[in-house]
């Protein structure tokens, strides 16, 4: 079965067990909430820093699908496909 | 119970606007520091627990990319452990998120194992395992008046936490809605805000809605309390049914911080500020403000802080410790902390240069 990879930024790694690329099996297309479900799945922490408590995108973290942030397209619900590069980037922010 | 400087060590505790400093001392004068613990996120508060013969500090950590969590430490610092799950969480159907956990407060040594916490959106938690994971206090969440509590400059928040030793009283205090208070250990709760001003809205003393800044209670006197407000200093006498002023004697009745003492009855300080509009040390002196006659009369003690001090002090950056005497700390928002071993009557700068100072803890420890 295909994967659909989601790459993390150098400061999320250590709570991914140190990879820098999380990959989820998927024989089609699943939303990048249920992706994010999948790669976070053996990692609680790492999900609880994308994500809050209601399941709702951390306002500075940003997920890019073929160069697009999730925001401008369907949010969590944006469809990835088997082959596509998930990135999570954090937004510049802060003083 | 009087611990002595001479017997045991202290250990300081700073939280920034970018991370966490820890400092041990022998003697409240020569400190020892580690950090930045947390680079980068913001550290709004701190609970030292000594009960149960260990040292723990939990610190509320928020990183404005990261969001917020609960960590905890039993070796001063060495190590740090975070619950898989989070600490504070909001159960699903409250469609809540914590935005910031704005207070950690130990319970009473009878009652091991438990602590509070408050946080944003306004909320307090209750923990049984020594602050592992927390509890939604309902009794709070569901109140009625939860839809018109407001937001300060800071946020929405529940930020004092105030257990009495004996029985099941709690006071709570938000920004904005004032004190409540609840004689079932939590279960329910109801506003005391009478006496304490609200000139900002449209009813100056209405039942709730008051920007009251922080509390302590008196830990000689049951059912004392004191207020540092959004303008007024108060002290209730009768478990917050009724507050009236003890502001008369200061340069200003602005501030944010009311410390009590940890022994002694009539004893607290505050830190004034000039005004809502000009939150600053009032001519730019900086100095601590204490009374031993429970407001009466306020006595100011400046010696070891400087003259040209633009910086305000946060509610929750000033603490104090258990020593006899007892020691006072606080860090202003230019990131210069202060400590005093002789319970405030001199300072001198422990640390300066630092981020923004949100809060400050002290505690004496056996060992450090």
């Amino acid at each position: 079965m295909p994967d659909i990879a989601v790459v993390l930024p150098s400061v999320l790694q250590p709570l991914a067990g140190g990879q820098s690329v999380l990959t989820a099996p998927a024989d089609g297309p699943v939303t990048v909430g249920k992706l994010l479900d999948a790669v976070t799945s053996d990692f609680a922490v790492l999900a609880r820093r994308l994500r809050d408590e209601t399941g709702a995108l951390r306002r500075f973290v940003n997920i890019y699908v073929d160069g697009d942030e999730v925001r401008r397209l369907q949010g969590l619900e944006t469809v990835v496909a088997p082959g596509q590069e998930v990135l999570v980037i954090q937004s510049v922010a802060g003083g | 119970m009087v611990r002595m400087a001479s017997a045991e060590s202290f250990v300081l505790a700073i939280g920034t606007k970018k991370g966490l400093w820890l400092a041990t001392s022998q003697d409240r004068r020569e400190w020892s520091f580690t950090g930045p613990h947390f680079l980068m996120s913001e550290i709004p508060s701190i609970g030292i627990d000594t009960r149960d013969g260990r040292t723990r500090i939990m610190v509320g950590v928020r990183s404005e990319h990261w969001g917020p969590t609960v960590a905890h430490s039993d070796d001063l610092g060495a190590t740090w452990s975070e619950p898989e799950q989070g600490a504070i969480k909001f159960p699903e159907d409250t469609g809540a998120a914590v935005e910031r956990v704005w207070q950690i407060y130990p319970d009473v040594a009878s009652r091991p194992g438990v602590v509070w916490a408050g946080a944003e959106p306004i909320s307090l938690w209750k923990s049984t395992d020594g602050g592992e994971h927390f509890e939604l206090n309902r009794g709070l969440w569901d109140h009625p008046h939860r839809s018109e509590w407001g937001a300060g400059y800071g946020g929405a928040a529940a930020h004092s936490i105030v257990v009495h030793p004996a029985g099941e009283t709690v006071h709570v205090a938000m920004s904005t809605g004032g004190v409540y208070r609840s004689l079932d250990g939590g279960s329910s709760w109801e506003p005391r805000n009478k006496g304490i001003s609200a000139y900002f809205m449209p009813d100056p003393n209405p039942e709730f809605g008051q920007c009251v800044h922080k509390i302590a209670a008196d830990p000689a006197v049951e059912g004392r309390l004191y207020a540092q407000n959004h303008h007024g200093v108060y002290r209730t006498d009768d478990n917050a049914d009724t507050w009236k002023s003890i502001a008369e004697g200061l340069p200003a009745d602005f501030g944010f911080v009311m410390l009590t003492h940890p022994r002694r009855e009539g004893t607290a300080w505050v830190i004034p500020l000039k005004a809502d509009g000009e939150r600053i040390p009032p001519n730019g002196e900086l100095a601590v403000h204490r009374t031993d006659d429970a407001g009466s009369t306020w006595k100011r003690m400046a010696f070891g802080l400087p003259r040209g001090e633009y910086n305000s002090v946060l509610r929750d950056a000033a603490s104090v410790d258990t020593a006899e005497p007892a020691g006072v700390y606080f860090g202003t928002r230019g990131g210069t902390v202060y400590a005093s071993a002789d319970e405030g009557e001199t300072f001198r700068e422990v640390a300066a240069h630092l981020p923004d100072v949100l809060c400050v803890r002290a505690a004496v420890v056996a060992g450090a």
